[in-house]
């Protein structure tokens, strides 16, 4: 990590500094409507150079999947290979234009379709759409069309989603934008979606349930199939947050265990790095009830010939253009390389790493919900008295780890939610868990060093509460 | 496999350690008729194998840098130094996660800190977002955001001429709620008269979708005299040269970022810019990075006013975005400070006096018109033949004159949207309006 501290862009500007010369213009000039300009315009002025050396500093100021172990849950932090950017990056993607005519465009809508039928095979879907650019857009896709069909069917009136309390926030933040009500389902002792208040829940108001399966504690939600039913018995409709995808490829089709419609988060299961925030891809998948009503336009191919097409009952467009089209290239490429077997390897692989990880360290830090996980488990961080996940989690970046997701799932306190990835081997989870068992021993010895934590790194813990009352959201040199 | 390590021995002895017999086991919660399906998908392939299939696939393309590009319409060809990738790509902020521990993600924070410091100043707003989807979208949470903030208005004024996709996202964001969307023709100062008590937001785009920048001053004081908010919609790259929305009394901005240094890469990954005034900064959707201090006093960026987020509020959060455009947005940050502020208005100007010297050429080929009003890059060109089929000849010959209105208005067949950046030399300008005349008969 770099420690010294990098002033801002506009602090290492300097006036007259260039930093990129463009071409003399080689037309006559045309003069500027004088009243309509403005008079300045604030950019710093800088050498390349020093934009340059800027911004690798910057770089070095950040843990990355590049330099460290990243075993944030629920985020599947995995590596992801370097030949995905290469497919990207190949100007014949760059530098196509959306707009350009069909027969200018064949190769990028023979890559969508491709996708697509990979996709749709992998989640045994009727079809799929590559419109939405992140999961909680593919999830309003998603609950746009769930809602969509219940107008055409007459049904206006159901308006109410079940949600599990497990749920990530997107879930009943999608449905809130898509006018719909949110009812909360409990989890059971088990951790488990509780069938007695989905039961009760279920009415003749209800548009259907959205469901994480596996769940945000890593467990198989294992009465998926009894659930669908009674969602589907009371006129409900299923949605599956493709989220923990990771645990299932090749191991599970969502379609076959009653899914009515589901996103992927491409950038996480399918490999785009995920470049400090995005972008990423919402793939939004259907079986034949919803198929219709998919985002479009969707690739479709006729012969040879391939175009961009708007299935019958859309809800429409969720961006312009055809997607977050240079992710679609590098998943495109990563289920290429990995293949039937390989896509089947990669689950049983994150599950097995999860399951071993957890072996290694659940003595020292108990796991609420304790049977086999899935891709992920959930401990908890109050392992001493006065010491917090926090500071467990800010203990570990002393020691060169990334943490975990914390404080997530709502439902167990004092969470530390660990997703190891299949891309990790097992003397990395082996040196990974004896730093959380080290820890867990300075908890009780010298808790200070875990309070005070971190140590080496360019700045310590910073004052979010007072950031948030008096915020400072641009320079104001 | 080279990116899953461990091995089938390694795999013995974990099963062993956990107490498993096989993998398989590990799988039992999962229904055993549903277990472990033919996916149908082919055998894997080796990097050499798939570089190969995607390259040809690519080579399918026709790649903007091969012709005589002048088609815009929201994607545009603009010229990226060669900094942007090379930085842009280094591993510690491609492969780094959204910067919730603020102690390791001091890079990205404090990028993106510099990116809402630059949109701030481009877009003449207070508080800038991180990151949006893409231009339509950043519009239509700028559109809801409005709509939210007045519960008993539910009338939306937008221009007729605005990008008929972004207009389309707006229409499925609102499907869910009652709302009367209003299309205007012709100044938004003159529609703006027309804004009443129902009225939450007035929506002008600058420039419009047909290039035309209209005057929009007078528009703010009407619109905020009606009780309604005002939304632009901006190019940046004209800002850089032109009079900022905020400068011109806009209360919430959207643009499309792409052009600054990003490639238009099929549509996307593009870059969504929103930002509004200090009034309406704890209603903006999506992630805000802000200063901080650490117990030493030291300066630090943390994401910060996360009360209006999903991971906090759950339904009650003003959107329900996570993901955005990191990366995307990155290459923008790296791209303006490239620029800086003279190189930034340098690309304006060349796009300024190409486009208007393009325009004076095909003003002048008989039977061609070039519609009225100011333009920045883009213009319309009525034509004496189709456009499309002119366009489809000229395409043949490596050169793609713009876009025909007919893929979007069928009506409109002889009309074609001209634009023109730094990246047309002379030569293809010149060539352009040649070819136009030869194939105008």
């Amino acid at each position: 990590m770099n420690l010294i501290p990098e002033p801002l862009a506009f602090e290492l500007s300097s006036p007259g500094r260039i930093g990129t010369v463009l071409p003399e213009c080689d037309v006559p000039a045309t003069p500027l409507p004088a009243a309509m300009l403005r008079a300045d315009l604030r950019l710093p002025e800088m050498d390349e150079l020093t934009v340059v050396r800027h911004f690798t500093r910057l770089s070095q100021k950040n843990y990355s999947i590049d330099t460290q172990y990243y075993p944030l849950g629920s985020c599947t932090m995995k590596y992801n290979p370097k030949a995905c950017e290469a497919a990207a990056a190949m100007p014949g993607w760059r530098n196509a234009h959306p707009l350009a005519g069909e027969e200018f465009t064949q190769g990028a809508m023979e890559l969508i379709y491709r996708l697509q039928e990979d996709l749709r095979k992998i989640g045994g879907f009727k079809a799929v759409s590559l419109q939405p650019a992140a999961g909680a857009h593919g999830e309003l896709a998603g609950v746009f069309m769930i809602r969509a069909y219940h107008i055409a069917h007459g049904h206006p009136q159901r308006v109410r989603m079940l949600i599990p309390d497990s749920a990530h926030g997107t879930n009943p933040a999608s449905c809130a934008m898509a006018g719909l009500e949110v009812v909360t389902i409990p989890s059971d002792a088990d951790g488990a979606v509780d069938l007695e208040a989905l039961k009760a829940a279920c009415d003749d108001r209800v548009a259907g349930i959205m469901i994480t399966n596996p769940s945000t504690l890593g467990l198989f939600e294992r009465n998926i199939e009894k659930i669908a039913k009674m969602v589907h018995d009371a006129g409900g409709l299923v949605y599956g947050d493709g989220a923990n995808m990771n645990a299932l490829t090749g191991i599970l089709r969502p379609a076959d265990v009653g899914i009515d419609v589901m996103h992927f988060n491409l950038h996480k299961t399918f490999s785009t790095p995920h470049g400090g925030g995005g972008p990423g891809v919402g793939m939004v998948g259907a079986d034949a009830t919803l198929a219709d009503y998919l985002p479009g336009p969707i690739a479709a191919r006729n012969g040879e010939r391939y175009s961009m097409v708007t299935p019958k009952l859309s809800i429409g467009r969720m961006k312009a253009f055809h997607g977050n089209f240079g992710v679609l290239v590098r998943a495109y490429a990563y289920i290429r390389m990995l293949g039937e077997e390989g896509m089947r390897r990669l689950a049983e692989s994150a599950v097995l790493n999860a399951n071993y990880l957890r072996s290694l360290v659940d003595k020292a830090y108990p796991v609420k919900f304790p049977r086999r996980c899935m891709h992920e488990f959930v401990a908890m961080g109050d392992i001493a008295p006065g010491i917090h996940t926090l500071d467990i989690a800010k203990r570990l970046i002393d020691y060169g780890y990334h943490p975990p997701t914390i404080y997530f799932p709502l439902i167990v306190p004092e969470a530390i939610m660990v997703e190891p990835t299949e891309t990790e081997s097992k003397e990395t989870l082996d040196a990974f868990a004896a730093v959380m068992l080290k820890i867990a021993e300075e908890a009780k010895t010298n808790p200070d060093l875990l309070h005070d934590a971190p140590h080496a790194t360019p700045v310590g813990r910073l004052d979010e509460v007072a950031a948030a009352r008096n915020p400072v959201l641009c320079y104001r040199g | 496999m080279p990116f899953i390590p461990n091995t089938d021995a390694d795999r013995v002895a974990m099963l062993a350690a956990i107490g498993a017999k096989s993998v398989e086991e590990l799988f039992d919660d999962i229904p055993a008729a549903r277990r472990f399906p033919k996916l149908g998908l082919p055998a894997g392939l080796s990097e050499l194998e798939v570089l190969r299939e995607v390259e040809a696939m690519a080579a399918r393309n026709v790649a903007a840098s091969s012709c005589a590009w002048f088609l815009g319409a929201g994607a545009y060809n603009h010229f990226i130094p060669a900094l942007v990738p090379a930085l842009a790509s280094r591993g510690e902020f491609l492969t780094a996660y959204t910067p919730y521990q603020p102690e390791v993600s001091q890079g990205t924070l404090q990028a993106i800190f510099e990116y809402q410091s630059m949109a701030c100043a481009l877009l003449g707003v207070d508080a800038a977002t991180a990151s949006h989807y893409d231009g339509a979208t950043a519009l239509a949470e700028a559109v809801l955001m409005a709509y939210n903030a007045a519960p008993s208005r539910n009338g939306i004024m937008i221009p007729a001429a605005l990008h008929p996709e972004y207009k389309e996202v707006i229409n499925t964001y609102f499907e869910a709620f009652p709302d009367t969307i209003v299309e205007y023709e012709g100044e938004p100062a003159e529609a703006a008269q027309s804004i009443d008590a129902g009225t939450c937001c007035f929506v002008a785009a600058y420039p419009d979708f047909e290039g035309r920048i209209h005057d929009l001053s007078g528009v703010a004081a009407a619109v905020h005299e009606a009780g309604a908010l005002f939304v632009v919609l901006a190019d940046p790259v004209m800002l850089g040269l032109f009079k900022s929305p905020g400068e011109l009394g806009a209360d919430i901005v959207a643009a499309e970022g792409q052009a600054l240094g990003n490639s238009m890469n099929f549509g996307g990954p593009f870059l969504g810019m929103l930002g509004a005034t200090q009034k309406l900064v704890r209603k903006l959707p999506g992630r805000i990075v802000g200063q901080a201090a650490d117990h030493d006093g030291r300066r630090g960026f943390v994401l910060t006013l996360s009360a209006r987020e999903q991971h906090i509020r759950r339904e009650k959060a003003v959107s329900n975005i996570c993901s955005n455009q990191g990366l995307t947005m990155l290459q923008t940050t790296m791209y303006l400070e490239a620029l800086g502020k003279h190189g930034l208005k340098a690309v304006a100007e060349l796009c300024w006096n190409k486009a208007h010297y393009a325009s004076g050429l095909i003003g002048k080929l008989p039977g061609f018109a070039v519609a009225p009003g100011t333009f920045f890059k883009e213009f319309v060109v009525k034509t004496p033949r189709p456009a499309e089929e002119m366009a489809g000849t000229l395409e043949r010959r490596g050169i793609v004159p713009g876009l025909p209105l007919s893929r979007y208005y069928p009506a409109r067949t002889h009309e074609l949207l001209v634009c023109v950046t730094e990246m047309n030399t002379k030569d293809q300008i010149d060539l352009l309006a040649k070819s136009l005349a030869e194939v105008a008969t």
